[in-house]
């Protein structure tokens, strides 16, 4: 089992509820937060309900993914013989510190003293810029809001759209000072602009080009990329060698299924009909991109949670990042309250099991189990399934440890399954409760102070004080003394 | 540390353990070919509907939309060129040359790099197939539409699309683009863009800024 700082994607210097708190206070951040949230979920709505067939779009997509997901080995296999093939060169790799090793290696190969990326979410899981920087090699992140991060040495809080919780002034402070431009404007052209001058030097000097991919294309061994800017066309078609870090989850069956995702996933993540750039290639052209094409395929604890059941959907997942755009809890709290490079309802379910359940335990609570993730997923995730089938798997894990065993919460919580189980039991509590609650009812008929535990309830709200007659007592009463009233004709 | 065979054995046994009991290959095509489809409907506007509906979405991404017969081509051209203040294009092998307007300097660019493309005033390009729902054409490495590079570093991109070329949906491209699926394909859709800073869709980035298409009836 790997070290928690082998596992650069979870963060962890607190757990949810802190970070959350920590991140509520900052009101910037949450009215950026807000606004992006608000506008994109209205383009994402709009584009949407243009397409009749957006349910079959998205029962299809499910069914691809979980299909490639249940014949994994068969499909990587495939990819590997047909990419292998066509001049590409695959590498596996089995944890993070394995695929740090192997992309230093070939970066290291060229001599490159620097690479140019695009965005990718492997690359901020396993912890690769530290990891080169650390061996004298320079990570340019290209995408804009990468570049944004990167240079206000600041972390990403959404995968779509890393720097969303940054407004066009922030993001002209940042390019002002690391740009070296005072007079930079503040209008989203402006900023475009300096990111255009900025990186075009660097596109047609630097050699070396590492990015992540949104599929991998079992039947033709091909590679595909969604993006907007360009910068991703440039990292993959102007330098020598080419490296793409790819989670293993991530290969489709065929080329032909781009035809769905090609359809959901630009709607999910930017609200788009089509996103400006796709690129589809199968290893090397001569003529035509890199001379030298390598695939680095991402285990870090995805394969275990295929023997998962009911959590094993969460690797259909396509990052689009509509849940987080979704989520009520995502739109207080920002991305950096979940500690983890994967944030918001998919990075709830996702970050714990890639981490085999040993932390961001409090993660599967950071939810209200709405629901409205489930409803924009692409590839029909049941977020909510999944969160109350992992807290059932923290509870577990807790049981088999002493301490968990005597807790409070523990020995409350079989309290209650004791008392539930049995409609005498319930009743003679609730009398007990009727009777012990007395001294904490204000007049009002509200209880707004609570002992102990207790107290997290009545923090932020009252609570109803228990009546002195239950229901069931008032339905027993009521059937006893008279028959039920006749139905009236409607 | 785990060497590179090492780490393919173990992530494929690790595959196996967690899904169990294997398949056939045989087994695997006929739950594959099972996938229900039904996303696929039958297109019932008129070809005239059909591109004009691809040109309101051209439109939509801010990009130029012109029309042309097959024997205006060249007059069409000259016409964009003109407005926009070219003085000639660079260009893939193949186009052909009844495309090219007289007065106007087109130079083949198969063979530049990435700095000589970088100083052209723009590329001139055909298209493999065009997506009227999503406003997107499809360039693949293919005579008249070359590298993937030639349509990127210029700042400047006209590309003429067919009027047969023009299918309703993204379902309907792939059937078209299935038989040469292993080609560099780029699909784009309008100029290059960015929504990174606040969600709002701002033209130009690092792809080309400005973006023509002519439609051409055939």
């Amino acid at each position: 089992m790997n070290a928690p700082h082998q596992q650069p994607h979870q963060w962890h210097q607190h757990e949810f509820p802190e970070a959350a708190r920590e991140m509520l206070e900052n009101s910037q951040t949450r009215r950026n937060v807000q606004h992006a949230t608000t506008v994109i979920q209205d383009k994402r709505n709009r584009v949407v309900g243009e397409l009749p067939e957006w349910q079959d779009l998205r029962e299809a997509g499910s069914q691809v993914r979980a299909h490639a997901l249940r014949h994994l080995d068969h499909y990587l296999l495939q990819f590997e013989e047909n990419c292998t093939r066509a001049g590409g060169h695959v590498h596996w790799a089995s944890d993070a510190a394995d695929a740090r090793r192997i992309m230093l290696e070939l970066i290291q190969r060229h001599q490159a003293k620097e690479v140019i990326k695009i965005k990718t979410m492997t690359s901020e899981e396993i912890g690769l810029n530290a990891h080169l920087e650390a061996h004298g090699v320079r990570p340019i992140e290209t995408d804009l809001a990468e570049l944004i991060i990167q240079l206000g040495k600041d972390r990403p809080s959404h995968f779509v759209v890393p720097a969303l919780h940054k407004n066009r002034q922030q993001v002209r402070e940042i390019f002002q000072r690391e740009m070296h431009l005072p007079e930079l404007g503040e209008q989203p052209v402006d900023l475009a602009t300096a990111a255009r001058n900025y990186l075009r030097e660097k596109y047609l000097r630097i050699k070396v080009a590492v990015s992540g991919a949104n599929f991998l294309i079992a039947d033709t061994g091909g590679v595909c990329i969604l993006e907007s800017e360009g910068n991703g066309r440039m990292c993959l078609t102007l330098p020598d060698v080419l490296i793409s870090l790819v989670g293993i989850e991530k290969v489709i069956p065929s080329y032909r299924d781009l035809e769905i995702f090609l359809q959901t996933v630009p709607r999910s993540a930017t609200g788009e009909r089509m996103n400006p750039y796709n690129s589809t290639w199968s290893g090397v052209t001569p003529g035509d991109g890199p001379k030298e094409f390598h695939v680095v395929l991402l285990d870090n604890g995805r394969s275990p949670i295929l023997a998962d059941k009911e959590a094993q959907q969460t690797l259909k997942c396509v990052r689009c990042a509509a849940c987080l755009n979704a989520c009520p809890v995502y739109h207080q709290t920002g991305g950096h309250a979940y500690e983890s490079v994967y944030a918001g309802p998919i990075g709830a379910i996702l970050t714990p099991q890639l981490l085999a359940m040993k932390e961001g335990r409090s993660l599967p609570y950071a939810s209200s189990l709405c629901g409205a993730c489930y409803e924009v997923c692409p590839v029909k995730i049941n977020i909510p399934e999944v969160l109350i089938h992992l807290r059932g798997k923290v509870v577990q894990e807790d049981q088999k440890t002493l301490s968990g065993k005597l807790g409070l919460w523990n020995i409350g919580m079989q309290a209650a399954a004791f008392t539930l189980a049995d409609s005498g039991r319930l009743s003679m509590a609730a009398h007990l409760a009727q009777v012990a609650q007395k001294p904490l009812v204000s007049k009002n008929g509200f209880i707004s102070w609570m002992p102990g535990m207790l107290s997290g309830w009545t923090q932020t709200r009252d609570l109803k004080a228990i009546p002195e007659q239950s229901f069931r007592d008032w339905w027993a009463q009521e059937h006893s003394t008279q028959k039920p009233k006749e139905k009236a004709n409607g | 540390m785990a060497d590179a065979v090492d780490s393919r054995a173990k992530i494929l046994a690790s595959i196996r353990m967690s899904l169990g009991e294997r398949r056939q290959d045989t087994v695997i095509a006929a739950e594959y070919a099972g996938i229900m489809r039904d996303y696929r409907r039958p297109e019932e506007r008129t070809r005239e509907a059909l591109l004009e509906h691809f040109e309101d979405r051209l439109r939509e991404y801010d990009a130029g939309v012109y029309r042309a017969s097959t024997t205006s081509i060249a007059q069409v051209v000259a016409e964009i060129l003109a407005s926009r203040g070219k003085a000639g294009l660079a260009m893939p092998a193949g186009i052909p040359a009844e495309w090219l307007p007289d007065g106007f300097v087109f130079t083949d660019a198969s063979g530049l790099d990435e700095h000589q493309l970088d100083r052209v005033e723009g590329v001139l390009t055909a298209c493999t197939v065009a997506i009227a729902e999503t406003g997107s054409i499809a360039l693949q490495n293919a005579p008249g539409q070359g590298a993937r590079q030639m349509s990127l570093v210029p700042d400047y991109h006209l590309c003429v699309v067919f009027a047969s070329q023009v299918v309703a949906s993204v379902p309907d491209a792939f059937d078209r683009l299935m038989p040469t699926a292993s080609l560099p394909t780029t699909f784009i859709s309008g100029p290059s863009a960015t929504a990174d800073i606040e969600m709002t869709r701002i033209k130009g980035v690092h792809g080309p800024r400005f973006f023509d298409v002519v439609i051409v009836a055939d």
